[in-house]
């Protein structure tokens, strides 16, 4: 059960996490995408994913991630990210709900260089029952 | 001249356990029901699935090869509707198909369907992007 306090709530996550090449090369080889100057459109899940997994699972949180599925995902980027770039990243729980026993939660994930918002992301998660 | 309508070239990619376990290293993302077919069976699925990001990163890039690079997509969003079931030893597709639904300027509003052994598995996918 998520704690019914923490839906609206912005949560900080890492507020220096450093980009490289090789973490690009990696997700473009797997997608077979051979320009690496910036990062594929979805490659920040990575950070994102990771970022909402330390956070919703805090124990006041409560959010159980091992019975979690991915209902859908979207990212509005208004910057490319690019090797050496150094990116806080944000969590905001924006809504809970239960559906047939499952726990939806709506989560944004806002990352940041510096003071400029790179890209916003809402990710759907479901806590299967 | 992109209008409203135009279809994209279909893309057909071949996923294997192999880019499964190579998306899970780029990604972080080694939940086992990715790579484990007992445990994946042992959850109540019919099989390994692939990453429901692996299938958006690869439609991802079905779009950016359009489109001109990463640099030119704007907002990409797609909901998880079915898995995409990766057996040992198989390669399955992954078949893609976009249309132009918007032209707003330089925007440009694609719907995205893809499909897997003839099974829609992403929803609603959509993305803007400025063609370069």
């Amino acid at each position: 059960m998520l704690a019914p306090d923490s839906v609206g709530r912005t949560f900080a996550g890492a507020d220096s996490i450093s980009i490289t090449q090789s973490e690009i090369d990696a997700f473009a080889a797997v997608i077979g995408e051979t320009d690496t100057a910036i990062a594929p459109p979805t490659f920040t899940i990575r950070i994102s994913l990771d970022q909402f997994q330390n956070i919703l699972t805090k124990p006041e949180i409560g959010l159980d991630w091992s019975r979690l599925v991915h209902g859908d995902q979207k990212f509005e980027i208004f910057s490319a990210v690019k090797a050496g770039d150094s990116l806080s990243c944000s969590a905001t729980i924006e809504s809970y709900r239960m559906a047939a026993g499952n726990e939806i939660v709506s989560v944004r994930s806002d990352l940041h260089r510096g003071a400029e918002l790179v890209i916003s992301s809402w990710s759907t998660l479901v806590v299967r029952a | 001249m992109i209008t409203v309508g135009s279809a994209l070239p279909e893309k057909i990619i071949y996923l294997d356990r192999a880019m499964l376990k190579a998306y899970a290293d780029a990604s972080g993302d080694q939940n086992p029901i990715h790579q484990n077919e007992e445990f994946a069976l042992s959850v109540g699925l019919p099989n390994v699935i692939a990453h429901g990001m692996l299938t958006m990163a690869l439609v991802g890039k079905y779009v950016t090869d359009w489109s001109g690079g990463a640099a030119s997509v704007k907002e990409f969003g797609a909901r998880f509707i079915k898995p995409v079931i990766v057996p040992a030893g198989e390669k399955v597709d992954l078949t893609i198909n976009g249309t132009v639904v918007e032209v707003n300027g330089d925007e440009i509003k694609l719907d995205l369907v893809a499909t897997s052994a003839g099974v829609k598995v992403l929803g609603m996918a959509k993305a803007v992007v400025i063609k370069r």
